[in-house]
């Protein structure tokens, strides 16, 4: 009989540090489950973040170190650097990526780089408590939009992905969510496509992957899901930004 | 071979970078040190290795970082304020024990300075800059022959302290001409095999190894934390002892004792001989290792023959501030020194010095 579910090598058999209904454990099982069905698990290294993924090398089964806040893919271009034939990847919430570490991701994707980064979007930081973060919601509440965020004093939320694609060194992108099964295994395909990008050498690849908050979101873990697909997902729509497989000559 | 040539001092910084088996080069544009991602632009391919030109010095440093967990030798060089935005990754290197050979070419300052040689980022590099507890190994050469010594050692250095070294020139020695003997290159390690041997902590995949190497600074128990900085200040007690450098010239028993380090502490050395002449005893302490600050000469100055302790510096007081530590009151202290990227000249200092001996008497 063909099992269900299965745990993945690529995950230590332990807990994780994650709250109930987040979206961190779910994405580090999508991605480290691709790792290991590539065969990959033992020449991989990854970079984890600072927020509440910094500790995502205590259940990734592979080499890792943490970076900086927002810092991640400028220190997974130096160990590409090092190590061309690794695959490489940063792991990054909104906070990290989508505003201190805008330059960084940016530029990773300008010069090419041959790394893949997971950007984990909860639309709020979550390691400090819940303030507002870059990717949040117009009218979502965060402990300093208190009343909802508004535009007119706090700016309108970023599309990473979008702005992403439009740099010509980023071979691969593509947003996706965690809040249903189907949306999980077409997070997982991505996730695949963005490896193989990468290991053909095309430049820049980069999954986003709409996710859950509930504890600061002030949500249950179910309401968050519901909630992510009412708002989120409208907002940050899913698909494919960016694709130049087919593309090489 | 070793062999002699004519170079200009950024250069020179690089070709002792490479010949010390650096083949990893991370850097961004800023006076007076752009010479150095220049060069390394074009020699780095041409010698095996691998120049990225960064976004930003917090690009820089942080791809060197990833360099460095990586396994690789790597050399990133700036000036001042982007010297300033490095610290935080230089502070994070510090914690996660990452090997990173850092050259601040420095300019005058605050704010954006001047191009012109200073020594104000003297606590700037001596003192942290970054966050929490940590030292960096700093070392000022005043020749290019010793820039190139100490830049060739640096990466070992660096290698077995396990955390970042950084070398403070300026300007002056940036631009500056003058023959030097090249050393012989050494071999650099980059297969993953060679990696493994000499840094069996560095990220090269689980692959052919028995274990998972992680490279951590979010300790989440205080307790856990403390013993990791008590771990780091054990380096750094070793440190203190083994990587103390320093030179001591002029009289035996000096009346006035000049301090001095990098392009001053050549000018001081005109000085002491002028003095020395005119049969005044003058002697200088040039502190070579920044951190470790040198003590063990102030210690042996006696207060019956020495009257007086001068700090030639060009900033405002802060090789003083070392000074004034090491001579613990037991001799006077004073401040001969210019700034904004004033050198001044070798009779000015001698009037100065002269002034204030008579002012002692
Ligand atoms: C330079 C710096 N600024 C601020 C912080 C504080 N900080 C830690 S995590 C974080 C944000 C985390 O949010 P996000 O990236 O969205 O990840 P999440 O925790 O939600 O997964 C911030 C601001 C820091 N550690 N370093």
């Amino acid at each position: 009989m063909k099992p269900l579910y299965e745990p993945t090598e690529g995950l230590l058999p332990v807990d994780t540090s994650y709250c109930a209904g987040c979206g961190h454990g779910v994405a580090h099982k999508i991605i480290m489950s691709c790792i290991e069905e590539k065969g990959r698990l033992g020449d991989t290294i990854g970079v984890s973040p600072i927020g509440c993924s910094v500790v995502a090398h205590q259940f990734m089964n592979v080499e890792m170190c943490e970076s900086a806040h927002g810092r991640a893919p400028a220190v997974a271009t130096g160990i590409k650097r090092v190590h061309p034939n690794h695959l490489v990847f940063s792991y990054q919430g909104d906070g990290d990526l989508a505003s201190i570490g805008v330059t960084e991701v940016v530029h990773a994707a300008v010069r090419g780089e041959k790394i893949t980064t997971f950007f984990i979007n909860n639309a709020i930081y979550g390691m400090t408590g819940g303030q507002m973060s870059p990717t949040t919601l117009i009218g979502q509440r965060s402990t300093t939009s208190i009343d909802g965020r508004k535009p007119e004093i706090n700016g309108i939320p970023i599309r990473m992905s979008e702005l992403l694609a439009t740099i010509d060194g980023a071979a691969y992108i593509e947003r996706v969510a965690l809040n249903t099964p189907a949306n999980i295994r077409k997070a997982k395909k991505a996730v695949m496509n963005a490896l193989e990008v990468q290991e053909k050498g095309l430049g820049f690849s980069l999954v986003e992957f709409i996710s859950t908050c509930p504890t600061n979101w002030g949500l249950t873990p179910v309401d968050s899901l519901k909630w992510a697909a009412e708002n989120m997902i409208p907002y940050y729509p899913l698909g494919v930004f960016k694709d130049t497989r087919g593309d090489e000559k | 071979m070793s062999e002699k040539v004519l170079m200009k001092g950024n250069e020179a910084f690089c070709e002792a970078a490479i010949r010390g088996g650096c083949r990893f080069y991370v850097g961004y544009p800023i006076t007076p040190q752009s010479e150095i991602p220049e060069y390394m632009s074009h020699e780095m391919p041409k010698r095996g290795g691998t120049f990225v030109q960064s976004e930003s010095e917090l690009g820089s440093i942080n791809i060197s970082y990833g360099i460095a967990c990586a396994g690789g030798n790597v050399f990133v060089s700036s000036a001042s304020p982007g010297i300033a935005l490095m610290q935080e990754g230089m502070s994070f290197a510090c914690s996660a024990e990452v090997p990173i050979v850092i050259l601040n070419v420095s300019r005058s300052g605050p704010g954006i300075g001047g191009i012109q040689p200073a020594q104000a980022d003297y606590f700037q590099v001596t003192r942290g800059g970054g966050n929490g507890d940590y030292k960096i190994p700093v070392f000022a050469p005043s020749t290019m022959q010793e820039a190139i010594d100490i830049i060739y050692n640096s990466f070992e250095i660096a290698d077995q302290l396990r955390n970042p070294v950084i070398i403070l020139a300026d300007g002056m020695m940036g631009q500056m001409m003058e023959p030097v003997v090249l050393p012989e290159e050494k071999q650099p390690y980059k297969t993953e095999a060679e990696i493994t041997k000499y840094k069996p902590w560095a990220l090269t995949g689980t692959k052919n190894k028995d274990h998972r190497n992680r490279i951590v600074s979010y300790w989440a128990k205080p307790e856990e934390l403390e013993h990791h900085i008590i771990h780091l200040f054990e380096k750094y007690a070793k440190a203190e002892k083994e990587l103390v450098r320093y030179e001591t010239i002029g009289a035996e028993d000096p009346e006035i004792v000049f301090v001095a380090f990098g392009t001053m502490a050549r000018i001081v050395a005109e000085v002491i001989e002028i003095l020395n002449n005119e049969g005044i005893k003058a002697g200088m302490i040039r502190p070579i290792s920044l951190w470790p600050f040198p003590k063990a000469p102030f210690e042996a100055l006696s207060p019956e023959k020495t009257k007086v302790v001068i700090s030639t510096e060009l900033s405002m007081g802060q090789l003083l501030a070392d000074v004034e530590n090491s001579v613990q009151g037991r001799i006077p202290t004073r401040l001969i020194n210019r700034v904004g990227g004033i050198v001044p000249t070798t009779n000015e200092i001698l009037e100065r010095a002269k002034k204030i001996l008579g002012e002692l008497k």
